[in-house]
């Protein structure tokens, strides 16, 4: 039964930026169609971990890998070709990068390099993507004008926008609350809950309510290595398995 | 009563001196600075209206470079200029390319980067030397406006890497995550991202190329431009004649050349050169045109 086995799978992952480790012997599995978040202080590795997933981590020059990564069953380092693999992957960043090109541009940006030329196919990508991310309403008077014109909020949910254009199945978003206002935090929160209903979804988030709220289990990393995994019911409760978690979780880390 | 929070404070007082000080020492170098070059332009204007014609521009020199005109040397300078860019400005770009975006950070490239920042320092009379010993003799191009146009380029080639190089590195990093993320390779992100956002920097340093190159006379004075030429080139097989080379000539070379000549052929160089780069600037500003972030 392939539908049964995990989205993601890491195994034994380590990670080494000039020496200094990132990452040490992780080992984390992402179920079919669960939102898990990622919680930890800085330098926890949780970043690390999502560039692990779609492979950015071999742009970064000083980091060294070990351990694998399964997407969908398959290990992401047989892909001979990267973008094949980021193409299944949507990634959101902390701090939005709309790129120098107009709103429609930047949201065909991924199908059109992936060799999509139809241009009812694109005007309906555009279409479906910003409702999706909660933005239509307010730039479709404005497809025209450059992404990087938008404000901070709105230039974050075309960032989302973006990362659905090619349909992906897994969804990372990197702190993406960071430069929103709480009422775009909401409305995005509750835009990933029906994204959800057909794509597995990957939170790194600093806020612990965030991912009380949003998803249906939690990981806490530590320092690069994995301190627990489980429910929400059983992170958010005082039955953790690790008494640093329900310390991290209550703020009594210290 | 307590003192306002915007009263005048010695302190400001003297934040206020310094600016205004700076700010009119740094105006007043500006202002020196373009003094000399003012100078130069209406030293040349004036010494050189008297020569200056349509006949001037038009016809060869004739009476043993005493009279005539300058336009074979005109004709030559742009065929100079065309080919020796025709062959720096891709191969340039496309090394700065390779060297900013594909290269690892190894010793070898260090070793590359070192290289041309230290080539782009080199004599030009060195160049000219190179220039005899590889295109004329050694690859047989003789005497040619493709050997003295080759030995224009490699001295505009280290200029031309390392200012491709820096346009591309004022292209944010993020720019090239995002597009990575997303899916694209590494070349669709440069051919749709980064050059279309570096474009108007790579070609402000070809521009700048456009006045080395038709204005260094060494490395062309043994690899291609002759003193004196009956004819026009044909190809790039042939001779020809250049401005640089003809101002020097006119006025070391030969004796009894009316005093108007130099100052009429170093004003037509400049407008030349000028006319080149406004056709390039143009370019470059259809090519920037709602490129923002």
């Amino acid at each position: 039964m392939v539908s049964a086995s995990p989205m993601i799978e890491v195994e034994n992952l380590s990670v080494n930026y000039a020496g200094k480790p990132a990452l040490d012997q992780l080992t984390l599995d992402v179920r079919r169609n669960e939102i898990l978040a990622v919680i930890g202080p800085a330098n926890s590795g949780k970043t690390t971990l999502l560039n692990c997933i779609n492979r950015m981590i071999e742009t970064i020059p000083s980091a060294s890998v070990s351990g694998t990564v399964k997407v969908d069953g398959h290990n992401v380092a047989e892909y001979r070709d990267p973008s094949l693999l980021r193409r299944r992957i949507g990634m959101v960043f902390p701090l939005p990068v709309g790129l120098p090109m107009t709103v429609y541009e930047n949201v065909t940006f991924a199908p059109r390099m992936a060799g999509e030329k139809d241009r009812t196919v694109l005007d309906e990508t555009v279409q479906r993507c910003l409702k999706q991310s909660a933005l239509w309403d307010e730039v479709k008077d404005r497809l025209d004008d450059l992404g990087t014109r938008l404000s901070g909020g709105q230039q974050q949910r075309l960032t989302i926008a973006r990362a659905l254009s090619l349909n992906p199945e897994i969804l990372c978003l990197d702190e993406f609350s960071i430069a929103v206002d709480p009422v775009t935090t909401m409305k995005i929160e509750e835009v990933l809950k029906e994204l959800n209903e057909n794509m597995t979804i990957v939170v790194v988030t600093n806020l612990v309510l965030q991912a009380k709220r949003l998803a249906h289990r939690t990981a806490l990393l530590l320092r690069g290595k994995l301190v627990e995994v489980g429910d929400n019911e059983v992170i958010f409760s005082r039955q953790t398995a690790d008494a640093r978690t329900f310390q991290y979780v209550q703020g009594l880390f210290g | 009563m307590n003192a306002s929070p915007f009263a005048t404070s010695a302190r400001t007082a003297t934040n206020r001196r310094v600016e205004s000080v700076g700010k009119t020492v740094l105006a007043g170098v500006t202002a020196l600075l373009i003094l000399p070059l003012t100078a130069i332009l209406g030293l040349l204007v004036i010494r050189g209206a008297p020569a200056l014609s349509m006949e001037f521009l038009l016809e060869a020199p004739t009476a043993g470079m005493t009279a005539g005109g300058v336009f074979p040397a005109i004709v030559g300078t742009l065929w100079l200029v065309g080919v020796s860019l025709a062959v720096s400005a891709p191969v340039g770009i496309m090394a700065g390319i390779y060297l900013n975006e594909y290269a690892k950070a190894n010793w070898l490239t260090r070793m590359v980067n070192l290289a041309i920042v230290n080539l782009a320092g080199v004599p030009s009379i060195v160049h000219a030397l190179f220039g005899v010993g590889v295109f004329v003799l050694f690859l047989g191009l003789g005497t040619s406006i493709l050997s003295a146009s080759l030995t224009l380029a490699i001295m505009t080639l280290p200029v031309i890497i390392a200012s491709t190089k820096e346009a591309l590195a004022a292209v944010p990093m993020a720019f090239r995550e995002a597009c990575w993320t997303l899916g694209a390779t590494r070349w669709q992100t440069i051919r749709h991202v980064v050059l279309p956002n570096s474009i108007s920097g790579i070609l402000t340093g070809v521009i700048l190329q456009v006045s080395r190159a038709a204005g260094e006379t060494a490395p062309i004075m043994f690899t291609g431009a002759a003193f004196y030429l009956p004819f026009l080139p044909q190809s790039v097989q042939d001779q020809c004649m250049a401005l640089s080379m003809h101002l020097f000539t006119v006025s070391t070379q030969v004796p009894n050349v009316p005093e108007a000549i130099p100052y009429a052929t170093a004003l037509v160089l400049l407008s030349v050169v000028l006319l080149v780069n406004m056709f390039a600037i143009a370019f470059r500003t259809y090519l920037r045109r709602n490129r923002k972030w």
